[in-house]
Order: C-alpha cells, then sequence, then structure tokens
C-alpha cells in the first residue's frame, strides 16, 4: 500500500514541481520587464501596468485560473488549451506566470530604486550606456537587494501550486486527496493527503538552502 | 589657449532659478576652485558640465568645438552626449565606487566596455585589455595604492575610496577633470591624503574643476577661482587675488568665515 500511494504522490509531486519551475522561468524575466513598465517615464504605460498590478495582485489566483482556463473555451468554439492533464498545466502555467510577474515586478522595483542614484551618475560619467549600467553595475546590486524578498515569494509560489487543483491539474495535494475519495483500489485513506508535507517540507528546505548559498555567495561587497 | 569655454549658462528647477548667465573659461593645465555657500548652484554646474543636468540656456565648449547649445537639440541627442561626457572626468563627494568590483576593477570598467566597442576589438583584444590593466595599475599606484587593487569598496578607508574614484575618473583621460567637494566625506585625517593627491595632479598640468570648502587649498592649489551665490558668479579672477583681497562685498562676508582657514 505504501509503495502504492508513494508512487501516485510521487506523479502528483513531478506535477507540482514542473507547474513551479515553468513559473519561475517565466515569471522572474516579465517581472523584470513589467518593472520596466512600472517605473516608466512615459506616463500612460506607466498607469496602465501599475494597473495591470494592482487588478493581479487584488484579486485571488484561484479566480484568475478559473478565468484563464474556462472562459476562452466559452469565448471561442473551442477550448484553446486542448483537453486533459496537458491543457490544464499549460492554463495553470499562463495564469501563474503572470500571477507571479506582478509580484516579483513589484520586488524588483523596490531593487532597482534602492540602488544610489550615484552608481547610475557614475556609469554615466565614464561615459557608459544606459543598457551597460544596468548589466554592468546596478543588476546585481539589485539581486543581492532582493534575494530575501524573493526567496519569500518562490517559496510561497511552491505551495501555491496546490491551487491549480481547482481546475484538477494533478498535482501532490490532488494525487493525496485521491486516495480519500477512491483510487487505485484504496479508499477512506486519510494519511495519504497528510504525508504530502512532507514533499513540500523537503522542497521548501533545499529551496531555503539554496537562497542561503546566494546570500552568502553575495557577500563579498556591500 | 582657453581648453573649456562656458557662455551664459542657466538652469531652473521648477519655478526656481538656480543658475543665471553663467560665463566662464579656463586655460588648458590650469586648476578652477569653484567656492560658495551651500545652495549657491555650484555643483549643478559642475553636474552641467557633465550633462547630468541639461542647462535650459548657454554653450558649452571644449577645445573650441561647441558640445552643447540649449538652442540647438541638435547637440543634445543621448547618444553624442555620452561620447561628449568623456571630455570630462567626475570625481564625487560620496565617491559613488561600484561596490561589487575591486578597486582596479573599478578603474578598468569603462575603458574595457569601450574597447569592447571597438573594431578591432576582437583580434586583439588581449592586447587592449592587457593595456588597460597596466594603465590602471600605473594610476592606482600613482594614487598611493598599489597594494589596494584587489580590495573591494567597503574594505577601503573614505580617502582610499575617492582615490580609487580618481583613479578611475583619469582611466579615461579626460580634457578636463571635475571634482565635486571631493573631501566633505572625509574626515580631516583623510582630507589631507586625497588634497595631496589633488595637489600633485595640479602640479602635472591636469585641468581641473573644483567645488570645495577648503578655501587653503582653493588659493594655493588653484589657478583661478569663482565665488557664487544666489546662482550667479559674484567674483572670479586670480585664486590669491580673489581670496586674499576680494573686491565685492558678498565675498568678503563668505570668506571671513574662513579666516582662521586661511
Amino acid at each position: 500500500m505504501f509503495l502504492t500511494v508513494l508512487g501516485a504522490l510521487n506523479a502528483g509531486f513531478l506535477q507540482t514541481f514542473k507547474l513551479f519551475a515553468v513559473t519561475l522561468i517565466g515569471a522572474l524575466p516579465l517581472g523584470l520587464i513589467v518593472s520596466f513598465g512600472s517605473m516608466s517615464r512615459f506616463t500612460p504605460l506607466r498607469w496602465l501596468t501599475r494597473a495591470v498590478v494592482w487588478i493581479i495582485r487584488g484579486t485571488p489566483l484561484m479566480l484568475q485560473l478559473i478565468i484563464i482556463y474556462y472562459i476562452p473555451g466559452r469565448v471561442m468554439s473551442a477550448s484553446p488549451w486542448g483537453s486533459g492533464e496537458s491543457g490544464r498545466f499549460l492554463a495553470s502555467c499562463i495564469a501563474f506566470i503572470i500571477n507571479y510577474a506582478c509580484y516579483f515586478s513589484e520586488i524588483y522595483r523596490g531593487g532597482i530604486q534602492g540602488v544610489p542614484a550615484g552608481q547610475q551618475e557614475a556609469g554615466l560619467v565614464l561615459g557608459m550606456t544606459k543598457t551597460q549600467i544596468f548589466f554592468k553595475v546596478t543588476l546585481l546590486q539589485m539581486i543581492k537587494r532582493i534575494v530575501p524578498p524573493m526567496s519569500n515569494e518562490i517559496i510561497t509560489l511552491v505551495k501555491d501550486t496546490s491551487i491549480a487543483r481547482i481546475i484538477s491539474f494533478q498535482e501532490v495535494i490532488w494525487a493525496g486527496y485521491a486516495f480519500l475519495k477512491g483510487s487505485h483500489g484504496y479508499s477512506g485513506l486519510i494519511w495519504p493527503l497528510f504525508f504530502t508535507m512532507v514533499y513540500y517540507l523537503a522542497f521548501t528546505g533545499v529551496l531555503t538552502l539554496l537562497f542561503s548559498w546566494v546570500e552568502r555567495k553575495l557577500d563579498y561587497f556591500r | 589657449m582657453a581648453i573649456l569655454d562656458v557662455q551664459h549658462i542657466e538652469k531652473h528647477f521648477g519655478a526656481t532659478q538656480v543658475l543665471r548667465d553663467i560665463s566662464f573659461s579656463l586655460d588648458e593645465g590650469n586648476a578652477l576652485a569653484i567656492i560658495g555657500s551651500s545652495g549657491s548652484g555650484k555643483t549643478t554646474l559642475l553636474r552641467c558640465l557633465n550633462f547630468l543636468e541639461t542647462p535650459d540656456k548657454g554653450t558649452i565648449s571644449v577645445r573650441n568645438e561647441l558640445l552643447f547649445d540649449a538652442a540647438d537639440p541638435a547637440t543634445q541627442s543621448e547618444k553624442d552626449i555620452r561620447k561628449k561626457r568623456l571630455h570630462f572626468g567626475m570625481v564625487f563627494q560620496s565617491f559613488n565606487l561600484f561596490p561589487q568590483y575591486t578597486a582596479l576593477q573599478n578603474v578598468m570598467l569603462a575603458r574595457q566596455l569601450l574597447a569592447k566597442e571597438q573594431p578591432e576589438f576582437k583580434q586583439n583584444k588581449k592586447h587592449m585589455f592587457a593595456e588597460i590593466e597596466d594603465h590602471a595599475r600605473v594610476l592606482l599606484s600613482q594614487m598611493g595604492l598599489a597594494d589596494r587593487a584587489g580590495h573591494y569598496p567597503h574594505q577601503l578607508s573614505g580617502g582610499q575610496q575617492q582615490r580609487v574614484a580618481i583613479a578611475r575618473a583619469l582611466a579615461m583621460q579626460p580634457d578636463i577633470l571635475c571634482f565635486d567637494e571631493p573631501t566633505s566625506a572625509l574626515d580631516p585625517e583623510l582630507t589631507g591624503e586625497v588634497l595631496k593627491v589633488i595637489r600633485a595632479l595640479a602640479e602635472q598640468k591636469t585641468t581641473m574643476v573644483i567645488v570645495t570648502h577648503e578655501m587653503s587649498f582653493a588659493r594655493d592649489v588653484a589657478d583661478q577661482v569663482i565665488f557664487m551665490d544666489g546662482g550667479v558668479i559674484v567674483e572670479q579672477g586670480d585664486a590669491r587675488q580673489v581670496i586674499e583681497h576680494p573686491q565685492q562685498e558678498r565675498t568678503r562676508q563668505f570668506l571671513s568665515r574662513y579666516e582662521g582657514d586661511r
């Protein structure tokens, strides 16, 4: 029994991990672009970006997920996401990337604006372009500043992936809950649901170690 | 011959006029000190020279080449301004070293980035980088920092950081080196070591514009002095003449506060 449950939970956690990884890969760069929008000197773009960030951060991710998964299929003749687990995965990725990009963008904005203006000016008087200044001067100082708030968000993301269960994405909690409802010939089993905690704890534990390693790596300058 | 010629510069921040009809010129190899109380517009003037602020009116020329004309937008394109900035070096009050780079890397970074833009960079990379590093090391040892090349800014004292910043500015080989109150963030002991370096640069006939509150230093090191108040040049002339025998009442008032210093 234990091995059967473990196998099912492993498969669920693989889905959890995939959603987590794809969200990060998409939201980390997208968040930077959004943060540039929210700092733009072009007022309409700045207002538009900030309005979008307000709406995304101001409404539940669960609702955004439902809207993204179900609404396009209602409007168009067929759902653009395709059927089955791969369709649910794709829709979840889109919803999570948009949602997390907005949260990340605010962290980036704080990090960039926290780098003293003198750094930019020093680069300018040395004849550097704005792009060179961003990549060679500002970026690493920003990263150093944002590691603690980012690690918070990223650890939250690990657990937020369980929200995708609302559209029946078969992540680890879904897999654990299945044994309560009936699956693999078992039903009424409650412990597999609680056992999913082990996966979350192990994964966030690894991430915590990783973040403290990054912090130590960046400790060589102030 | 005048290397720097500034004519009729004006600058407003909103409704406040911070610079009013500023005109002066500076000969090659000379040092110009700009003195005056806080808020008199000294720093803004220096920032205009480095194009960190855009003047509302006036012109800036270096070696008879018109770099900036407020009336002519063609002189103000972002791309050109970047090249024009290289005529001027700038040393900031708060050093503004890049914290993630060592002293040596701070001095080399901008030169390396410029080298990468050269067409011959690909074939010549090693040679170009070696040259930049040699030059940077020479500058650091001129600043008395040969043994600090591998240190990060936070491992250096304020005086050492400021000397790295001077080396970094010199690495670009500017026509005119500007200092914005280079010792104001330093305690008296560290002030001395930075002033000594600037004095040595003056002796090597480096063209400099120095905003400073160190009156005796301005008198001894600068060739010319400009005294500013309320955004205008109240008095300008030979450094010793202006500081020891000011003609204007406002200059006398200002300098009387530095009696002990002279």
